[in-house]
């Protein structure tokens, strides 16, 4: 076979997506059954993987911008892993967003060629956006990052725990799945806090510093949307209010054994993030994420 | 192929064929072995082949899938349909007897059971990890972690105390 570059030669192989680490991904719930199940608004539904979708998504990248910074590289590895799993359960749950129906004017944006999936991730604006900030907060020090992962991971754990026995099938087969991954990031995040909680006196400062940062990135996660209330009382979604006593329990436990005092928690505050109120981060983050995607929406590499 | 002597005949049972593609990540494997390959049928004119992800996120799924079709059309089977299941979740538990002598065999140290999980809140693990795993490459049990997290999501990096070595260790989940 005649081909002009060794570049060529590798493309042009037969089937399209053998270099899958590069284009060619192919849709995460191919094959899977994706009726919503009666009784379940698929509105609704799809509008609640939207925000654990985007939760995971938003986080991941945050957590893909220490690559290159971390303290040595076994913890770049690991923040990647971490970063990895989120995204994903990220994929997953926008792909079940879009077999749900839900979409809106990212569809069209996004022209004909671009998947679902990515028309979610990647032509959505930020205020369509339905991160919470626990997730979207910049990034601060090492301290700030595993404060941050923790109290995330330990949230999403407990939701994800419950939605094993969701009425969609789709979601409690993503939670199911979740559950195993996030317990390895909430333990790595945890041991962190103890080693730097109980170590010196810098590290010391430090993590106190970053508990103080991330504990009122708390106020809103555990106040329910309408939507998360309807679902919820169908069986199919969790409320997050059910979450607090045992996402606070853990995070004082761990605190605890990091020699650190637990701080004050917020008191609840309206949802926020969930109904696409951001601050600025949230768009500055979407910059770096859908540069690319959106100048060159036909790209493949 | 009966009367071609010189030849050795290729499978084309569409299940030795799909069992015998390995994970791009761990090639010592096969799907099989690892444990991934739900089901493999035929339905109609269309092969159908069931696999389950091992994470999420895992990269080595589209390359999986690719694999798969592309070994089952060069085994003459032109329909194929490679679906996704996710329920129940992959366990390391389903990797087979083969499987876990081969890796040990690469110098990954195989998994061991799965932990089990009592009612209640998934439980807090502080302090040194309690995973532990044989050298490979020695047999020590004398082992320690370096890192929970390894080159590929299903790995962790461990070192042996007596020979020195370090290896990688399949977790368990």
């Amino acid at each position: 076979m005649h081909e002009e570059t060794v570049y060529d030669a590798l493309t042009g192989a037969p089937d399209d997506a053998r270099w899958a680490f590069g284009t060619g991904f192919d849709d995460p719930l191919a094959g899977v059954d994706t009726t919503v199940p009666e009784g379940v608004a698929p509105a609704d539904l799809g509008a609640y993987c939207l925000m654990l979708g985007d939760d995971a998504l938003v986080l991941a990248q945050r957590l893909t911008e220490w690559i290159t910074r971390a303290p040595e590289l076994e913890e770049e590895v690991a923040v990647a892993n971490i970063a990895l799993d989120l995204l994903g359960q990220a994929r997953l749950l926008l792909a079940r967003t879009a077999a749900a129906g839900v979409l809106g004017p990212c569809r069209e944006r996004a022209g004909a060629s671009v998947p679902d999936e990515d028309a979610l991730a990647y032509f959505r604006d930020p205020g369509e956006f339905r991160c919470t900030a626990l997730a979207a907060a910049p990034n601060g020090d090492f301290a700030h990052l595993v404060v941050r992962l923790l109290a995330a991971a330990t949230l999403r754990l407990a939701a994800f725990d419950r939605l094993r026995s969701s009425r969609d099938p789709v979601l409690a087969a993503v939670a199911a799945k979740g559950v195993a991954e996030l317990s390895y990031a909430r333990e790595h995040a945890a041991r962190w806090v103890v080693r730097l909680g109980d170590g010196t006196a810098e590290s010391h400062r430090r993590i106190r510093a970053a508990v103080e940062a991330v504990a009122p990135l708390l106020a809103d996660v555990f106040t329910p949307t309408d939507v998360e209330l309807r679902l919820a009382a169908g069986g199919a979604a969790v409320d997050p209010a059910a979450l607090r006593a045992e996402v606070l329990g853990v995070l004082d436990a761990v605190l605890a054994h990091a020699t650190l005092e637990p701080p004050s928690w917020p008191a609840g505050a309206p949802p926020r993030g969930r109904l696409g109120d951001h601050g600025p981060e949230v768009a500055e983050l979407l910059a770096g994420l859908q540069g690319l995607a959106r100048a060159h929406p036909e790209a493949t590499w | 192929m009966v009367n071609s002597g010189v030849r050795t005949s290729r499978p084309t049972d569409p299940r030795t064929v799909a069992a015998g593609v390995v994970d791009p990540e761990l090639p010592m494997l096969t799907l099989a072995d690892l444990g991934v390959l739900r089901d493999v049928r035929r339905e109609g004119g269309t092969v159908v082949v069931e696999i389950t992800p091992t994470y999420t996120g895992c990269p080595a799924m589209g390359v999986m899938r690719a694999d798969l079709v592309h070994a089952l059309h060069a085994a003459g089977h032109e329909r194929v349909d490679v679906r996704t299941v996710l329920s129940p979740p992959w366990s390391t538990d389903r990797i087979t007897p083969e499987g876990r002598r081969k890796l040990a065999e690469a110098g990954i140290a195989p998994p061991g059971t799965a932990p089990v999980r009592p009612a209640g809140p998934v439980p807090l693990q502080l302090g040194p990890s309690p995973r532990r795993a044989d050298c490979p490459l020695c047999g020590s049990p004398d082992t320690e972690e370096l890192s929970e997290f390894g080159a590929t999501a299903c790995t962790a990096l461990r070192r042996c105390r007596r020979c020195r070595e370090p290896f990688e260790h399949v977790k368990e989940i």
